[in-house]
């Protein structure tokens, strides 16, 4: 029950690649947002989460991700979500939140959740 | 006629590393049940909600206080109560605050923590909330085991 950020910095390239393994939860989300938010306060900078390997989270997760959201809009940066699982996926849909993050997955071509 | 039940309960300190430990036991009673998967994982969030807003109200005064769970094992359902007694809120004020997040709505507008009681909400059959003294979240997840059941010549495998 715990949360591995890595973080791949390329000084040379505009991304920001982050992989998240484990479970955000009230425990794990503030290490979370101390990581990510500061990553989006860098004009010009893609933020990109692999959240693949998330097997877990509820709404402190996306309490973070809708810091860093508002973040990306005041700094000029972007963030994009990678790959969440499907159970995952399923909480920014009924959120509404799949309006305005740029979520990418394998499934939502399909239509389906 | 009075229903029979199994009462598990399951008292846990009021700080964040905890929300994971009665994550694991519902898993456990759930999956005891019959719940499926995705129900399982349904019950996880609610739960964890719940007690993360009872870790928010303890936090703001002593952070010494703890949180009571208390599960409810019926033959059709499953009933949680999660109760802090550290603090209260006003709750038609939460209750104005709560809902999906919609396109005309304006991203500044969205609260970091405004989806906690929305989820319990939407993920679970029913809830209510008691905020009498101190705060209390009653929710409960029916056992959907009737698509099996309700055709008469098959034999329910829970029974």
């Amino acid at each position: 029950m715990d949360l591995t950020i890595e973080v791949a910095h390329d000084e040379h390239e505009q991304v920001r690649k982050v992989v998240l393994i484990g479970e955000i939860d009230a425990y794990t989300a503030p290490k979370l947002k101390e990581t990510i938010v500061p990553l989006t306060e860098e004009n010009g900078v893609e933020v990109v989460i692999d959240m693949h390997a998330i097997s877990y989270m509820d709404s402190t997760g996306l309490g973070v991700f809708i810091s860093a959201l508002k973040s990306t809009k005041e700094h000029g940066s972007s963030l994009t979500f990678m790959n969440p699982q499907e159970r995952v996926y399923r909480l920014f849909k009924i959120t509404g939140l799949t309006e305005i993050m740029n979520i990418q997955t394998d499934y939502t071509v399909r239509g389906g959740m | 006629m009075k229903e029979s039940f199994d009462f598990i309960e399951v008292k846990v300190p009021a700080k964040a590393e905890y929300v994971g430990v009665v994550r694991l036991s519902i898993s456990g009673i759930a999956n005891r049940m019959g719940f499926h998967y995705e129900e399982i994982e349904d019950l996880k969030v609610a739960i964890s909600e719940a007690i993360t807003n009872g870790v928010k109200h303890a936090y703001k005064g002593i952070d010494e206080g703890e949180i009571t769970v208390g599960f409810g094992v019926y033959e059709n359902r499953l009933e949680i109560m999660v109760a802090d007694h550290g603090g209260s809120f006003d709750l038609s004020k939460v209750k104005e605050d709560i809902g999906p997040f919609r396109e005309e709505d304006s991203i500044d507008e969205l609260k970091e923590g405004g989806f906690g009681l929305f989820l319990i909400d939407a993920l679970m059959d029913k809830v209510e909330i008691n905020n009498r003294s101190g705060v209390i979240v009653l929710m409960t997840k029916y056992l959907h085991e009737n698509e099996v059941a309700i055709n008469g010549d098959q034999i329910s495998t829970t029974q």
